[in-house]
């Protein structure tokens, strides 16, 4: 059928349909049209603008051959309470048929600050696990092959000295740091705008990222040296097409941070990989990942020239919505993560967390998360939605939905553009903002019953409290506090002096790759508050803007 | 008169997500209170010192790590320490069930849960003000 | 004891109360100002205004930590717009100054601009009066905007710092025009920005085209709120104008101009109330309004009507 007939015939659809068409004032926010069409897509090439998995511009996959080549690594992130503790999980984990780390680092050890600090008190091994030092790293790692696992590390602010750690832990099992896999977040930036474990001033903070970025393409170049994340954006309560934009303007600061430091493009840009979120509309989800890599591989290439085809590919992990699950009829959070399992697997992600369903609550439990894990291998295994390579495209929806979502990104990263890009628009408070914005709108949306939580505001029922919660001990700060004592008393103070010494001094030198000098900190057993400590001190802290 | 609420939206411990918190500001703003937002990484001493100069009626605090059991108590004694024992305190955040009675017992007026409408909110408050 | 005589022996708690009965016109509220007015007099005042997104808070925390340094004691108001929908409002000026919140030397109040414009100017004099009685050396007003309601506030400073940033863009020439006449001191925020000789040149210029400042030429200063850079010169500054309004009786000249202000509008605010309230009680007040709103009589004859009887 040509396009003249498909017009004439929607025409003649839509005449017919027009006096049938429903309300729906409880599912707000539906998309414009009810059909999509030859119509929506009419400028959209397949050569230019679809392609083929594995070629530029990459919005059918990375890889040429995506799950028929392997599945995602399934990546359950976890840490609670000491390293032994979390030690013991990872090790079920592995043994359950995960086939990477992720590791939860509670909030001190996010910000710098060590268990036996005042400021920790109450924290220490809440949301993950508490690390003070190399001795905690090696224990959390013990009888765990560094030189088989990946190992993905949630940590930002010091993403040098846990990186650090890693490297040393991998020394001691005879595992050289090139042989090393895996991923830091190192994304400082979102945790300006959206998730607040930061701790230096921005210029201090890229360098330092810059310096791992040198360090790693000379020393660990199978590490990914950070991991530009959208998911705590969009957690924060912003839109998808927010989340992307968002994102890749961090993204393109990184880059042009890292070129103006003198790294050359196609040095460093294979090993950035990227964070989404995986929320509960299956389509704008899907839409939203091919959106981001063809988004992504233009800017690459175009902006900044890079040639390495390897540059251009978005790679991306993905994390089940935290904020979508609800507390009432926890139940329901499983099937809210086989939905938002089904969409980042049909988006093509290279790795995946599934949430489980008493996150709401608290830290899940063993069984909540063999659940989601089950989850990951149903759609894997069971649901065939890995069988074929981005089974969505050709669908009139997710084309024109993938064109419009990058469209508004594309809006967004030329606004953030004329702000003089993610730094300065962060430091404005422009992304915050609009984070705000998008996060309230929902929140009245949900209030006003214009969007619908199953469970939350329609099909409520009278619920008895949940039992079987996952309790972090509340000794845990204390025995950290003892291990640090033992640790303080056993170690040669003198070295840890020294080697602090010798890490201001490199703070103090603009040009200094900070890398090396923090590895042999660590080695020291320095603690990672002392490390932080000496860079507080050189780098002062940041100031968060917040507007309302 | 002029009278209004005046809130204290507070975040305790370290914990960096403050969603919450500022759509519930946001909120509570739109219902006609005066809120008074203190930004991330609050100690009790700082809650309860903004507490005191505002003169605030409610202090409503937002923690999501899981610190809650250590830190609200702490806030509701400082508050009674410095004579604010008046004031309402009421808490949000990822807090199970089973913490919520140990909570009131040691003087937090209510605790609101995730899913819970702002709307809700407000409503306890113009209820249970002093 | 009361409120005003805890406020006195130094209370926090009492100080905190006592701006609050100002703010909710409670009942006590002229009682406490009767009883510590004896005790004002003695507190510099400093003014910090300048348009949205300048650096106004992080500017003032940085102020009351250099004053602090010199062992002042500091009050701090800071001002945030009601919203004019709700009633309702967010303060969200302390988180800049979080660190100042464990200081027993420094008080910080936020304040909604709630109603009308006079009653928040009056309102603002007031609690700069009650931490003026509470023993504080030095109290910064902070307030945003370049609207009527902040040259109002401003007025109740000795010294008025106006904050402005570059980058702004087109607004600039408007908020410029604004605030030229209110300025004792130009502050230049962001100073590290790109554009900001131009500000200052900008400044400079117009300074020299106003022939209202002949006796005192505002300073500009640039500093670097953020990273605490320029701020000792921007309180030289201060103390250059300081030193200006007591050599030159310009401070007693607008100390007592803002007394007199003061009492005449409290006056008329009285008198306003007596003559109002007295006016709608009686009868008579009903019966004309009927008859303007049938348009038998004018409004201005009907006020001419009332008032022959209530100034025999």
């Amino acid at each position: 059928m040509s396009n003249e007939n498909v017009k004439t015939g929607l025409e003649a659809y839509n005449a017919k349909v027009a006096k049938a068409i429903a309300r729906f004032p409880e599912r707000g926010n539906l998309p414009e049209q009810r059909l999509y069409t030859p119509l929506d897509v009419e400028k959209t090439d397949y050569g230019t603008d679809i392609g083929f998995p594995g070629q530029y511009p990459f919005t059918r996959g990375v890889q040429p051959t995506m799950y028929r080549g392997r599945f995602w690594t399934m990546r359950m992130y976890a840490g609670f309470s000491t390293a032994e503790e979390s030690n013991k999980r990872y090790r079920y984990l592995i043994e359950s048929g995960a086939t990477g780390l992720s590791c939860a680092f509670d909030l001190p050890t996010q910000i710098g600050y060590d268990s036996d600090d005042a400021i920790s008190e109450g924290e220490v091994g809440k949301v993950g696990v508490a690390i003070d030092s190399l001795a905690d790293m090696e224990i959390l790692f013990d009888k765990i092959d560094l030189g088989k696992v990946s190992t993905s590390m949630t940590i930002n602010a010091p993403a040098s000295v846990l990186l650090a750690m890693y490297i040393a832990v991998g020394e001691k099992q005879g595992v050289s740091a090139d042989k090393l896999k895996g991923t830091i977040q190192n994304d400082i930036l979102k945790e300006y705008a959206a998730r607040g474990t930061y701790i230096f001033p921005p210029k201090p903070s890229m360098r330092l990222i810059t310096n791992i970025f040198e360090y790693c393409s000379q020393s660990v170049p199978n590490w990914n040296t950070i991991s530009i994340s959208g998911y705590h954006i969009r957690e924060a309560g912003s839109t998808a097409a927010q989340e992307i934009a968002f994102t890749i303007a961090d993204g393109i600061a990184y880059v042009e941070a890292a070129i103006k430091a003198g790294l050359n493009v196609d040095d460093f840009a294979g090993r950035l990989s990227f964070f989404w979120n995986a929320h509960n509309n299956v389509l704008e989800e899907v839409s939203k990942f091919r959106a981001s890599r063809r988004l992504w591989a233009k800017v690459m290439k175009e902006r900044f020239g890079a040639t390495n085809p390897k540059s251009w590919m978005l790679r991306v992990h993905t994390q089940t919505a935290g904020s979508m699950l609800t507390a009432q009829q926890p139940e329901n959070n499983i099937v809210r993560v086989a939905l938002q399992t089904a969409a980042a697997v049909m988006g093509g992600t290279q790795s995946l967390h599934t949430n489980s369903k008493d996150e709401a609550l608290a830290l899940p439990t063993e069984d909540s998360v063999r659940i989601a894990l089950r989850t990951q291998q149903i759609v894997a295994y069971e649901s065939g939605l890995a069988d074929v390579i981005d089974p969505l495209a050709g669908s009139y929806y997710v084309e024109a939905l993938t064109n419009k979502i990058e469209e508004e990104a594309q809006n967004y990263i030329k606004k953030i553009d004329d702000l003089g890009g993610a730094v300065n628009a962060i430091e404005q408070g422009y992304i915050q903002k609009e984070i705000q914005d998008s996060a309230y709108k929902w929140q009245m949306d949900v209030e006003k019953g214009a969007k619908t939580i199953v469970g939350v505001n329609k099909f409520q029922i009278e619920e008895k409290p949940v039992e079987g919660l996952l309790k972090v001990d509340a000794s845990v700060g204390e025995l950290q506090k003892k291990k640090l004592a033992d640790l303080r008393a056993k170690r040669d103070n003198a070295a840890v002096e020294k080697a602090l010494a010798a890490l201001k001094k490199a703070c103090q030198d603009e040009h200094a790759n900070l890398m090396p000098v923090i590895l042999e900190a660590v080695k020291t057993y320095a603690t990672l508050g002392e490390i932080c400590g000496v860079m507080r001190e050189v780098f002062g802290e940041y100031q968060a803007h917040v507007s309302l | 008169m002029e009278k209004r609420v005046r809130v204290l939206v507070a975040k305790p411990g370290l914990d960096g997500h403050d969603r919450g918190a500022k759509v519930v500001a946001r909120g509570l703003r739109d219902a006609g209170f005066e809120v008074i937002y203190t930004g991330l990484r609050q100690t009790p001493e700082q809650i309860v010192g903004a507490a005191v100069d505002e003169d605030v009626n409610v202090v409503a605090l937002s923690l999501l790590s899981g610190a809650h059991n250590h830190l609200f108590p702490r806030i509701v004694e400082l508050l009674k320490e410095k004579g604010l024992s008046e004031a309402l305190v009421i808490g949000g955040g990822v807090i199970p069930d089973s913490d919520i009675p140990s909570l009131k017992a040691a003087g937090v007026s209510e605790v609101f849960t995730p899913g819970t409408p702002i709307s809700s909110i407000v409503e306890f408050i113009n209820a249970n003000v002093k | 004891m009361n409120i005003a005589e805890e406020l006195l022996g130094g209370s926090r708690l009492a100080l905190s109360r006592a701006i609050t009965a100002i703010e909710n016109e409670y009942d006590n509220a002229v009682e406490i100002m009767q009883k510590i007015y004896a005790h004002t007099g003695k507190a510099y005042v400093i003014g910090i205004t300048g348009p949205p997104g300048a650096g106004k808070s992080t500017l003032t925390d940085k102020i009351a930590k250099a004053y602090r340094a010199m062992g002042k004691t500091i009050g701090i108001i800071a001002i945030d717009p009601t919203s004019p929908f709700s009633g309702g409002a967010i303060l969200g000026d302390r988180i800049r100054m979080s660190e100042l919140t464990l200081d027993e030397g420094i008080f910080i109040r936020s304040m909604g601009t709630r109603g009308s414009l006079g009653g928040l100017s009056r309102k603002t004099a007031d609690a700069i009066k009650l931490m003026d009685a509470a023993g504080k050396d030095i109290i910064l007003v902070e307030t945003v905007g370049v609207g009527q309601s902040e040259v109002d506030i401003v007025k109740t400073a000795d010294t008025t710092i106006v904050v402005m940033v570059p980058g702004l863009g087109d607004d600039i020439q408007a908020i410029k025009a604004g605030i030229l006449e209110i300025g004792d001191v130009f502050a230049i925020n962001k100073a590290d920005r790109e554009g900001v000789d131009k500000v200052c040149r900008e400044i400079e210029m117009m300074l020299d085209l106003n022939q209202e400042q002949v006796l005192w030429r505002p300073p500009v200063r640039k500093v670097i709120a953020s990273q605490n850079e320029g701020v000792n010169e921007l309180l030289a500054a201060i103390d250059q104008h300081k030193n200006w309004l007591s050599e030159s009786g310009e401070l007693s000249v607008r100390r007592n101009e803002r007394i007199k202000t003061e009492l005449l509008a409290i006056l008329n605010e009285q008198i306003g109330r007596y003559i109002l309230t007295k006016v709608t009680d009686s009868g008579k007040f009903n019966e004309l309004l009927h008859n303007v709103e049938a348009r038998r009589v004018d409004p201005y004859s009907a006020v001419e009507n009332i008032l022959k009887d209530i100034l025999r």
